[in-house]
């Protein structure tokens, strides 16, 4: 069914003799990695804070700074979050269907369900 | 030119090649630092570092060329690019070699503390321009500040190796802090015309910070030992024989370009 | 190995594989992004770290050529603009290697990959810069030439892969732009320079060309990344892309590319080129280009010399957490 590729690509210089190995379970070293943090930046006073992407640190004081060096470097931000990247607890994409679908036919939860009459102006 | 005006001149000098020299030695990090985060932020340093520089040389370019009415006129780029060891008036702490990741943090730590409250002071300078520069690097410094002094701390309070490591690194720069308190007559000139820095005020609130980061780190702060000066007045260390053949470069080999 | 709740990589058991990837085919075709916890074909995945580390090992790599001339810049402002463009090069690894995570494999396991000499990266930067031109050249067609592939990669199917690529697509717009000025102010300049600029362009010309990959002819299997939506343009599209572009801008310089053979096609609607040396091409991808060793050396030393204030680090930050603990 998925055949081999043997095609070379920008970012996959060696994609037959890829030399590395892909086995991620393999450890080459002893040294533990600094925890994966993510990032959330205000880009200006009354927005949300947005999710920028994310980076490592040794701890929250080091995140925020490497935040900053790393995310605002161009104006882009006024205000960091920053946690921990395993604190984060998420839907599964599997349950997507039963989640998210059942909200569809609830139309009449949107203004646009409504009919006014015409004379009825702003509401 | 007047004698207050070569001060005036030699102060920027001083202060420019301070902020240069120091960008020029942070900057070989770049590519090299021990993660990418920690590359992005030196590197954040030697930018703003670099900022300084510019704005230093450009009023000193501006001063030399308003009192010089015959000669060439100046640019920042000559004054950087074009002058000779014995002309740079930065302190010897900016050129010492990097040595490890720590020896670098402490040397901006150390250098930081010094420019956080010298500039402190220069914005009330009764030079405009100057507490104008001032206003402006001290945001710049405060972060690097900080930045730097978390990183003592952490690596002197680390693990046994990098606290060893820290030890040495105070060892090889604590002999060049001591300049960085001893006024060069440019200085004091422009202290008593109310335009510098009152350096023994410095020193008080640059120890305490050094006491108080210092004893977080877990490091003590040597005993008297030998001062080590000369920089300000154009005696430098070996070091900025290499440091220079590099900066200097381009413009010494293709002398007269557009770049 | 740092495995955290948001971006396990689930493999789903309960339907047949077929029909599952069937499933996957067909949000890929219709252009839905696939996202770190959605059922994926392992070999997805595993073409996926390949191509991101790879990436992500260039851009670290790549810092070296001209990081290496932030010491000899020639003003106060190309030293500024050359040490801002080196490290967005760091940034640009770093969001790289953020997105290569989301897929289960860690920074350090990468970065250990990496200075082994056993993972890959683009061999552009196993050659050596050796003028200031170089700065100009390297802005110019090696910047160029990533952007083509960037662009395209901002449409990737893989979600964490194409949010880098577009942040990463913004921040470089400046850097083709700085190269192109370096240059266009040296062919403005004295004979030497712009000797020094023709020498640039000649060197890095060929190179850059290899960058775009093998030919698409050489490939013999189906091409499973296009059907992935990974890659959406072939080797030879882009490369053409980038001659014609390249080809006409070279003319504002008042250089010229190395090429006898280079001349526009009126029928084509695009410019001829000359062959590109595929043996030269091989060896430098074997390691046997003139900065291969060098470059991973530096790297090694940079990695290896920084593993005692990554731990020192984490064993402040320990320190810390106990402390206020038992506060």
């Amino acid at each position: 069914m998925i055949k081999l590729i043997r095609k070379f690509y920008y970012g996959d210089y060696d994609s037959t003799n890829p030399g590395a190995s892909l086995n991620t379970n393999e450890k080459l070293s002893e040294e533990t990695s600094w925890p994966l943090w993510e990032i959330f930046v205000r880009s200006k006073q009354g927005l949300d804070h947005k999710h920028v992407g994310s980076l490592h640190a040794a701890d929250a004081a080091m995140a925020i700074e490497n935040a900053r060096d790393v995310y605002t470097r161009r104006n882009e931000g006024i205000s960091i979050w920053v946690v921990q990247s395993k604190y984060i607890h998420a839907t599964n994409a599997e349950d997507a269907d039963s989640l998210y679908d059942p909200a569809n036919d609830k139309t009449y939860r949107h203004p646009t369900f409504f009919d006014l009459p015409d004379a009825v102006k702003h509401m | 030119m007047p004698e207050n005006m070569l001060s005036k001149i030699d102060y920027c000098l001083h202060l420019a090649d301070n902020a240069l020299i120091l960008c020029h030695k942070n900057a070989a990090w770049c590519g090299h630092a021990p993660s990418p985060e920690l590359d992005i932020a030196l590197t954040n340093i030697s930018l703003d570092l670099i900022g300084q520089a510019r704005n230093f040389y450009q009023y000193a370019a501006t001063l030399i060329n308003e009192n010089n009415a015959k000669g060439d006129s100046v640019t920042d780029d000559h004054l950087a690019f074009l002058r000779d060891v014995n002309e740079f008036k930065n302190c010897l702490l900016t050129e010492i070699p990097n040595g490890d990741w720590g020896q670098t943090m402490l040397r901006q730590f150390l250098f930081s503390n010094y420019q956080y409250f010298l500039f402190q002071q220069l914005i009330n300078s009764k030079d405009e321009q100057i507490a104008a520069i001032a206003e402006k690097s001290i945001k710049e410094t405060t972060y690097h500040l900080r930045w730097s002094s978390e990183w003592v701390i952490r690596l002197g309070d680390g693990t046994p190796e990098s606290h060893s490591r820290m030890v040495h690194a105070v060892q090889e720069l604590w002999p060049y802090t001591g300049e960085l308190f001893l006024p060069a007559d440019y200085e004091m000139d422009c202290l008593k015309s109310g335009i510098g820095a009152d350096l023994e005020l410095l020193k008080k609130d640059w120890w305490n910070k050094t006491h108080e980061i210092f004893s977080e780190a877990t490091l003590s702060i040597p005993g008297k030992s030998f001062v080590q000066d000369g920089g300000k007045y154009g005696k430098h260390t070996e070091n900025m024989i290499p440091l220079l053949t590099e900066l200097q470069y381009m413009q010494r080999a293709y002398p007269g370009c557009e770049w | 190995m740092q495995v955290n709740a948001l971006f396990l990589y689930t493999q789903r058991f309960d339907m047949e594989t077929d029909a599952i990837e069937k499933i996957f085919q067909q949000k890929i075709d219709e252009e839905i992004k696939i996202e770190p916890k959605d059922w994926m074909p392992e070999k997805y995945r595993q073409t996926l770290i390949r191509q991101i580390s790879q990436h992500a090992h260039s851009e670290i790599v790549g810092m070296l050529p001209e990081g290496g001339w932030i010491k000899y810049a020639p003003t106060l402002k190309r030293k500024a603009i050359l040490i801002a463009k080196v490290q967005d090069e760091a940034g640009h690894g770093l969001y790289l290697y953020s997105a290569a995570e989301t897929l289960g494999i860690d920074y350090l396991t990468m970065m250990e990959q990496l200075v082994s000499g056993k993972a890959k990266y683009s061999s552009i930067f196993n050659y050596p810069s050796l003028s200031w031109a170089d700065m100009g050249a390297i802005g110019w067609l090696v910047d160029g030439a990533a952007i083509l592939n960037q662009v395209m990669l901002c449409r990737t199917s893989y979600g964490p892969y194409a949010r880098a690529m577009v942040r990463i697509c913004k921040e470089e717009s400046f850097h083709q732009r700085q190269g192109f000025d370096i240059l266009y102010t040296l062919s403005q300049g004295t004979d030497e320079q712009k000797a020094m600029c023709q020498d640039a362009i000649n060197r890095w010309w060929w190179p850059s060309l290899m960058m775009f990959g093998p030919k698409d002819e050489a490939s013999t299997h189906s091409d499973q990344s296009m059907n992935w939506k990974i890659k959406r343009k072939s080797n030879d599209e882009l490369r053409g892309q980038f001659v014609n572009m390249i080809a006409e801008q070279v003319k504002v310089l008042g250089m010229t590319l190395p090429d006898p053979d280079l001349k526009w096609n009126e029928e084509k609607n695009s410019y001829d080129f000359g062959e590109i040396n595929w043996d030269e091409f091989w060896n430098v991808v074997k390691g046997n280009g003139p900065c291969n060793k060098q470059r991973i050396e530096a790297r090694r030393k940079a990695h290896e010399g920084g593993t005692w204030v990554r731990e020192a680090a984490l064993a402040y930050a320990d320190k810390k957490k106990n402390k206020s603990k038992a506060a």
